[in-house]
């Protein structure tokens, strides 16, 4: 049994003319932290993207836990256990927390697949007891996330995603906006999941934050990979440069 | 005492407008015109009433997916036209012959869903062209004279009377329950309020948006053809002009109703509330021997007030704030 948990090699990605990826190489073990940094428009998003199955890839492998995958949507990344928190709202304002947590990925009492009786006991019970475990203290799962503060809110998105115990998490800037505290938070929480087994993906444009938890530092730059090294082998000043 | 909890959640409700200004509008009419809330006016309001409540239903699911549909008025001529010309020229039984013209519905639906959601365009603009192909389509096939719905015609079952009602009444009920539950209580409605409010993210979170929007188109369309037929059983006879200028009305009555044109808000109560609010600002008119002129602009303030207030409650509800101890 290897360690190898996922595998992209030569991924290439257009938008139209617009070349956002250039045969970029990735790899990441169970229980690491990959943190990937780059400018704005380096082609971080797409990268994850094409990983999340939001985006096709134009060519290039991925290879998940030793296989050859071919993620044609979402919903396949979410099945092979690639959970993803994007970098927009992901949120549903008009809806309660509960349904938030399990928007898409309902349990159901009965039915067919996609005509079911909600089980709504258990949306508001596990996804309290989901928010509860990321920290977050709210009173109800009853209440609209239109009136949840930014930082709640992306706490809601962290609890939905790690209710669905995944494999791998990427995580797409999800400390913008967030308070001192809750970015803490938020960083306690994606060292846990080393401890789990779980690989994850950490996007921020804080290099100290990213040198803080990350085992490795992946850079970009113009849809190309230009670093990819154990953190132990830089300092923040040195990304700083490399980057800048 | 009403917890502010219960106050929060009762102004939050897309339909709550709709609800305030129906139980004014019934206080204020029955003060107005003695005749208006007698029980022989109110069945005549109600004769109506099915037809157009089921197209402003159909057409409120379809603007919580957050599309739009404007041939439901074309839509409402082709069911019934196929379904006489199955009965009277091929001879099939009748029963078999309004499941066709209901499948003839759903097609349209389904091509309203593909023109808008597989080439991104406007729904607005994609039903707007099938409003004339379907109306142009419910005229050639009949040669401009539909067959007339035979006399043995066994219609009972839709709009047979029952004291003061019609059956039809009953099959809206029926439907209208059924829709709320589907809405509120399965995983399908979720999917539906979170496609219309938000479709990037829906999909992005594995829900096949395309099936959901095409769902609502067909469930859309079909609700305007079963309403068609209704109609056409009930006044026994079918014109190529049969639900001409619906549409608009049953717009009118989603958005009364609380249904928001930016999708994702909506509710199948709403949408019965405002199809009978409109339904009583016609009667009020005329029992009070107004010119009928008026009744468009009565439905155009009607529009704007309601939705006005829906903002306003909304914006209330939100204010209210629940503490700990609510
Ligand atoms: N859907 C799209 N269609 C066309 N071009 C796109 C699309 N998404 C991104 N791009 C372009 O691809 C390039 C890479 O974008 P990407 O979002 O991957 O950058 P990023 O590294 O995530 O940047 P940021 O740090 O600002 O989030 C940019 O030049 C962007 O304009
Ligand atoms: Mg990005």
């Amino acid at each position: 049994m290897s360690k190898d948990l996922l595998k992209c090699s030569k991924l290439n990605k257009w938008y139209g003319n617009l070349h956002a990826l250039k045969n970029v190489d990735l790899e990441i073990n169970k229980g690491e932290v990959i943190g990937l940094i780059g400018d704005n428009g380096a082609g971080k998003s797409t990268l994850i993207k094409i990983i999340c199955g939001v985006h096709g890839l134009d060519n290039g492998e991925i290879y998940f836990e030793g296989h050859k995958v071919n993620i044609k949507n979402p919903k396949m990344a979410m099945d092979l256990g690639i959970e993803t928190i994007h970098q927009y709202n992901t949120m549903f304002q008009e809806m309660s927390i509960a349904r938030n947590v399990f928007i898409g990925r309902e349990p159901v009492k009965f039915g067919l697949s996609s005509l079911s009786i909600l089980n709504e006991k258990k949306m508001n019970l596990e996804s309290m007891k989901a928010i509860k475990d990321v920290g977050l203290d709210l009173r109800s799962p009853h209440i609209p996330v239109k009136e949840l503060s930014g930082g709640e809110r992306q706490g809601v998105a962290i609890a939905r995603s790690m209710y669905f115990k995944s494999k791998m998490l990427i995580l797409d800037e999800p400390t913008n906006h967030l308070s001192v505290k809750e970015t803490l938070k938020v960083l306690e929480y994606v060292q846990s999941l080393k401890s789990i087994g779980i690989g994850s993906i950490f996007i921020s444009h804080n290099l100290y934050h990213v040198h803080e938890i990350a085992d490795r530092i992946v850079g970009m730059a113009r849809g190309e990979k230009v670093c990819d090294m154990p953190k132990e082998d830089t300092t923040v000043n040195e990304l700083i440069k490399l980057i800048g | 005492m009403f917890s502010k909890n219960k106050i929060k959640s009762l102004l939050s409700r897309p339909e709550f407008s709709a609800l305030a200004i129906f139980i004014f509008l019934i206080v204020v009419f029955t003060f107005v015109n003695e005749r208006f809330l007698n029980s022989r006016n109110f069945m005549v309001i109600l004769s109506t009433y099915p037809e157009l409540a089921l197209v402003a239903l159909g057409i409120t699911i379809l603007m919580i997916s957050g599309e739009f549909d404007l041939s439901v008025g074309s839509v409402f001529a082709v069911s019934p036209i196929v379904t006489m010309i199955l009965i009277a020229d091929y001879e099939l039984h009748y029963i078999v012959s309004i499941l066709l013209g209901l499948l003839a519905a759903a097609f349209i639906g389904f091509v309203n869903a593909i023109v808008t959601v597989k080439f991104k365009i406007p729904s607005f603009i994609a039903t707007l062209g099938m409003l004339f192909m379907a109306r142009s389509i419910a005229v050639v096939i009949s040669g401009g004279f539909p067959p007339s719905v035979p006399k043995d015609l066994p219609t009972d079952w839709l709009v047979g009377r029952v004291d003061m009602l019609r059956v039809s009444i009953f099959w809206l009920i029926g439907i209208a329950l059924i829709c709320n539950y589907i809405l509120k209580k399965t995983n399908f409605g979720s999917w539906i309020y979170a496609t219309g409010e938000n479709k990037e993210a829906a999909k992005d979170l594995g829900i096949n948006t395309f099936w959901v929007k095409t769902t609502c188109f067909i469930i859309c369309s079909v609700l305007a053809g079963f309403a068609g037929i209704i109609q056409s059983f009930r006044i026994k006879t079918v014109i190529t002009s049969l639900g001409q200028g619906l549409e608009l009305q049953a717009i009118a009555s989603a958005v009364v109703g609380g249904a928001s044109l930016m999708g994702g808000i909506g509710s199948a109560f709403g949408a019965l509330i405002g199809t009978f609010l409109l339904l009583i600002i016609d009667n009020i008119l005329i029992l009070s021997r107004i010119d009928g002129n008026w009744f468009k602009f009565a439905v155009g303030a009607l529009i704007v007030i309601a939705v006005i207030l829906n903002t306003l409650t909304k914006n209330s509800a939100d204010k209210i704030r629940l503490k700990d101890d609510d």
